[in-house]
């Protein structure tokens, strides 16, 4: 088969069906690692968030994290998975450096968390996400490959390893296959990996940045001809790691599955690797990597057996899930099931929630984020809460509007000075002089000197053209460089001119 | 009660990157299935009543609160690595050529 074939999107979908699975990696926000103290700080220098348990050194024997085995319940319970009255953690055995002990404490045939599921929106539509099992293992170490063209393990002369993640727990969040998602399949999987961060910050379990790799993706994908109701081999693709890049991996697998397939070709189930430039997958795993783990159970670690009175606890505990709480913000603010999406696919519903929160009108906060706040976040390449701007500020400019200190021109270059770290709003308008102009005597002063120098348009208002008036208001606002408060300009004009709308 | 064959010893061989030899094969085949034989002895005491375990006492939950204890410097922790560079630990090549 040809490296690099594919087939149109929409050709290979009149063709084939796609099914989906997707495993999904998040690393938990505990202070210690799984089995030991070691800090788990993000970008410490390497090496030295090690000790003698997760570096493997002889007699050094793992405990397991009480916050850990809590947390991954929570997410269970949070996916509507029944969670194990006894369980165990398995040895899963392999030799492959990013691990020091040449195994991975998981778990195998006795999840912690089973049988769930996660509903998603898609096109308006609701599509449910069985969730075939969640469980606890530990992260492995990170490997750079040295020598070679491309920086990767193919073709590199020797690696070197940094133990810093290495037994950070880490939860494993499997699906069910996922039949049936048709055309929309990399929509799904993107929404469905969309729904699983935001129930993670929900639950504040973990930090879930795709882009720090505390949320990773495994995606599977498997073709079958139109008609047929036997799957296909299936491929799994690894290194996904936007929520973008997600939609995209889908998307690319079944373009170059259906076009091998239709060329008569096999797929071959195999590990494949995304890449972020070409939006493309390669093989990724050889033969030599092929795996034969020997799960046997934990010897050093004791079964989990979580008291059901506890669990119980902690379901009766679990905050207002995302998707309950979009739908309730949804009738409070009264929004279309569009506006809703789009504020939901621009990361903005908490954003608004907060500034509604701190006191500023639901409509006014969502003009902000969604508009003036959102544009600056694509121009920028920067996530929208991550603008250096808070909700607090956003609802006291609101309020500055609404007083009318500000109008909406004045309030967005209080925005902009907010954004550019020269303060709060308050002290923005301060120094910036931006406070809009009240002073009665001082606009109508303005408005005099803008009346004699348009005398032809302002003969047109009093002889009852009043649509000449936008000019004059226009002018008005020029000369006090956007600082008069424009219906108050307007109402001044006409007065002078001796006519009303 | 059949035996260890000696593809199987050469197959776990290879999953543990041991270089056996042919004679090696032979030998381990025959101990290992004669450790495999001992093992099966508990089952002719297991009765149908009495559960597999993994596990010498009956504890469970075990567990440790989430608090940060001090790590090892990058001194001590790399001091008996055999290589080092960049103060990480320095491996051979992970995948042959002709990978």
């Amino acid at each position: 088969m040809t490296a690099g074939t594919i087939m149109p999107y929409d050709e290979a979908l009149e063709r084939f069906e796609p099914v989906l699975g997707l495993e999904t990696h998040v690393e938990l926000g505990t202070r210690s690692k799984m089995f030991c103290g070691c800090k788990t700080t993000f970008g410490a220098p390497p090496n030295t968030q090690v000790c003698p348990t997760c570096l493997a050194f002889p007699g050094a024997l793992p405990v397991a994290n009480a916050q850990a085995i809590e947390s991954t319940i929570r997410i269970g319970l949070a996916l509507n998975c029944s969670i194990a009255e006894w369980c165990r953690f398995a040895r899963k055995n392999y030799f492959y450096p990013d691990m020091p002990k040449n195994y991975q404490i998981s778990q195998y045939d006795e999840p912690l968390c089973f049988d769930g599921y996660v509903d998603v929106e898609v096109d308006g539509k609701t599509v449910r996400i069985e969730i075939e099992r969640v469980h606890l293992e530990e992260d492995t170490g990170k490997s750079t490959h040295v020598g070679g063209a491309t920086g990767r393990i193919h073709g590199a002369d020797y690696s070197i390893v940094d133990y810093n993640r290495a037994g950070i727990p880490l939860v494993e969040i499997v699906t069910k296959p996922i039949p049936g998602a048709d055309r929309l399949a990399p929509e799904v999987a993107r929404a469905y990996v969309t729904e699983l961060r935001e129930i993670m910050r929900s639950l504040g379990v973990s930090d879930v940045r795709m882009e720090e790799g505390s949320l990773r993706c495994d995606v599977n994908v498997s073709l079958m001809p139109r008609g047929s109701s036997e799957w296909g081999t299936r491929t799994e693709t690894k290194n996904v790691n936007s929520l973008r890049s997600v939609e995209r991996a889908v998307r690319s697998e079944i373009e170059r599955q259906a076009a091998v397939l239709a060329g008569g070709g096999t797929i071959t189930q195999e590990t494949r690797h995304f890449h972020e430039d070409t939006g493309t997958t390669t093989s990724g795993r050889s033969k030599e990597e092929a795996q034969d783990y020997r799960y046997f159970p934990e010897p050093d670690l004791v079964p989990i057996a979580p008291d059901p009175a506890w669990v119980a606890e902690l379901k009766a505990a679990l905050p207002e899930l995302p998707s309950v709480k979009r739908k309730r913000l949804q009738a409070e603010w009264g929004l279309s099931d569009l506006d809703m999406q789009a504020m939901h696919n621009a990361d903005a519903i908490d954003l608004v929630e907060a500034t509604v929160a701190a006191g500023a009108p639901a409509a006014d906060a969502r003009k902000w984020w969604m508009g003036e706040l959102a544009r600056k976040s694509n121009e920028s390449g920067t996530p929208l809460a991550d603008l250096p701007i808070t909700p607090e500020q956003i609802a006291r400019v609101t309020e500055l509007v609404a007083s009318g200190a500000l109008n909406d021109k004045l309030a967005r270059e209080v925005l902009e000075g907010v954004l550019a770290g020269e303060g709060t709003p308050d002290e923005v308008v301060e120094r910036r002089g931006l406070k809009i102009v009240n002073d009665e005597g001082e606009l109508s002063a303005i408005i005099d000197q803008v009346l004699a120098d348009n005398a032809d348009a302002a003969e047109k208002v009093r002889s009852g053209k009043i649509a000449a008036a936008g000019a004059l208001v226009g002018g008005v606002m020029r000369a006090s460089k956007g600082k008069a408060d424009a219906a108050r300009a307007r109402q001044l004009i006409l007065e002078k001119l001796g006519v009303s709308e | 009660m059949s035996a260890i064959t000696r593809d199987e010893v050469a197959h776990l061989a290879r999953l543990s990157r041991l270089a056996l030899t042919d004679d090696e094969l032979d030998h381990y085949a025959t101990q290992l299935d004669a450790i495999i034989e001992s093992v099966a002895k508990v089952a002719e005491v297991a009765a149908e009543d009495v559960p597999p375990s993994s596990h010498a006492l009956p504890l469970t939950n075990v567990f440790r609160a989430d608090e940060v204890r001090q790590s090892l410097t990058p001194d001590q922790a790399l001091g008996g690595a055999p290589a080092v560079e960049d103060d990480r630990f320095r491996v051979p090549r992970i995948l042959g050529e002709e990978a």
